[in-house]
């Protein structure tokens, strides 16, 4: 697992990334009420605007960590977005991409690295 | 410290929580907030808890169900005493700065009022009570510096304006906040809804009023500030009461559909376009006893005697996103001129659903009008209700 300064994991599945935010986010975001996804397909560049996320208290951002094609997304959260909170390392994924290369992900944090940016 | 950093991206700031914790005043309760684990935001002025470890959701829950307790310290209060040592005095100069009947409240009882400027816009809402020989008055933590001048300004000549600096407030609010207090201070069970009382809590006076701010029963107590964490304490021991931040008063508020000064009111909205209509009384307005001679009379009058141009509304967004403060609100799914825009919204945790309240043009304001809200580039439909958006639940 990889993880983001935007407190994103990345998890490689096959040639594709799976996208989802960590435990330290989802516990400060609070109550998870809504998810916005984007439409499969969609392509996107480093940076973009991927996810909207609205708690209890306010409306977040999750950012596409790398550019590539959405090619999944988590239906379930438009039913049940407090599985952002029970579980939002696994059931909550976000979505998968297909990226061009997967080795850009050395770039990003490993579990020791951001475990020390967040404590 | 956890709970201070940025994360993600945050899209919409809560309100009136932005700026740093720096040159912050303190309520005596403080400490024990820090105690509690209570996350601390800027808030008026104030450092403030905008959330216990339990969460947003679960204390709005947890109110609904059983009791919680709010740190309300921040707010004004304020004794008008009148010179003449008699309350009607008092009453009739109040009188010339709100649209209210405050002659009539009579001793023991609590009434919502509202400070109106020269053009008919709202200076603060506020709570106000007769207790004898004095009224009580509590007014919003943003405006209290600006109404307290204003009443000295113009009350100075029948009244002493005295503003308690050494009382805390805490509200109590849920249907089981009439055993917690009952337990601690007898004589709670047996008022009702907008009464107010002055109980003893072992050799403390408490003054309290039978009212709040989420749409269920329960209390604002005013409690000498010496002994307000003990009593705090003592609630907190008994096991249905839990503490509350900011981020339920306002989703409790909000389904609760009252007002937030500085949003959903303000300077530039008057008493009948901001819905508060019921907060003037029949001796105020044209016909009345005592019609007018409040600020923005002329306004004011007109608009109820021929209707306002426009109307605060709820609004029940028809899907599942929530529509927050600021969304622009349209006629049609394409094309046009914004007609309105939100001005509180969020989402409900006992409704389950978004819920949000704004200012519509007249024609727009009837029960089951679909409009359209602007949610990042995409209008989608919100239908007008009635408020608040679940009964409350007052002793009445």
């Amino acid at each position: 697992m990889k993880y983001t300064e935007e407190h994103e994991w990345l998890r490689v599945e096959g040639d594709l990334v799976v996208v989802g935010i960590t435990e330290h986010a989802a516990t400060q975001l609070g109550d998870v009420v809504f998810v916005e996804l984007p439409d499969t397909g969609t392509e996107v560049a480093a940076g973009d605007e991927a996810v909207v996320i609205e708690s209890v208290k306010a409306a977040s951002d999750i950012l596409a960590p790398v550019a590539g094609e959405i090619v999944a997304v988590n239906a379930a959260l438009a039913d049940n977005p407090g599985l952002v909170n029970e579980d939002p390392t696994g059931a909550a994924w976000f979505f998968k991409m297909k990226i061009a290369d997967l080795g850009i992900l050395d770039g990003f944090m490993d579990e020791a690295a951001y475990k020390a940016l967040v404590e | 410290m956890a709970g201070f950093g940025p994360v993600l991206r945050c899209r919409h700031e809560p309100a009136k929580m932005g700026g740093g914790m720096t040159d912050l005043k303190r309520t005596v309760l403080h400490d024990l907030h820090i105690e509690l684990g209570a996350r601390m935001v800027p808030f008026a002025g104030y450092e403030m808890p905008v959330q216990y470890p339990m969460g947003v959701l679960k204390e709005h829950l947890h109110t609904r169900s059983a009791a919680g307790l709010f740190d309300v310290s921040h707010m004004g209060q304020v004794i008008l005493r009148p010179l003449s040592g008699r309350l009607e005095d008092a009453a009739a100069a109040f009188e010339t700065l709100m649209p209210v009947d405050v002659q009539g409240v009579k001793p023991g009882r609590q009434r919502y009022g509202l400070l109106t400027a020269q053009d008919g816009g709202i200076m603060d809402d506020l709570m106000f009570a007769n207790r004898g020989d004095h009224l009580f008055v509590v007014v919003n933590a943003a405006c209290k510096e600006d109404d307290i001048a204003h009443l000295r300004a113009h009350l100075t000549g029948a009244c002493v304006v005295e503003e308690l600096t050494d009382r805390a407030l805490i509200a109590l609010q849920g249907p089981a906040a009439e055993a917690a207090l009952e337990a601690l201070a007898p004589g709670a069970a047996a008022m009702r809804f907008m009464d107010v009382a002055t109980l003893d809590w072992d050799g403390a006076a408490l003054w309290v009023s039978r009212s709040g701010y989420t749409g269920e029963d329960g209390f604002e107590i005013s409690v000498p500030e010496d002994r307000a964490e003990a009593f705090a304490r003592a609630l907190l021991a008994q096991e249905m009461v839990a503490p509350i931040g900011l981020g339920a008063r306002d989703s409790l508020r909000l389904e609760a559909g009252l007002c937030l000064y500085g949003h959903d009111i303000d300077r530039g909205t008057s008493p009948v376009e901001g819905a508060l209509s019921w907060a003037i009384q029949k001796p105020r307005r044209a016909g009345g006893a005592r019609e007018g001679g409040f600020p923005g009379a002329a306004r004011i009058l007109t608009e109820l005697a021929e209707g306002p141009a426009r109307l605060r509304v709820g609004l029940l967004p028809e899907g599942r996103a929530p529509m927050r403060e600021g969304v622009a609100l349209f006629a049609a799914t394409e094309g046009g001129e914004a007609i309105g825009h939100v001005t509180s919204g969020g989402f409900g945790p006992s409704l389950e659903a978004p819920v949000a309240m704004g200012y519509l043009p007249a024609g727009f304001c009837t029960k089951d009008t679909v409009v359209y809200g602007d949610v990042r580039g995409r209008r989608l439909p919100v239908r007008v209700t009635d408020m608040p958006f679940r009964p409350a639940t007052y002793k009445r």
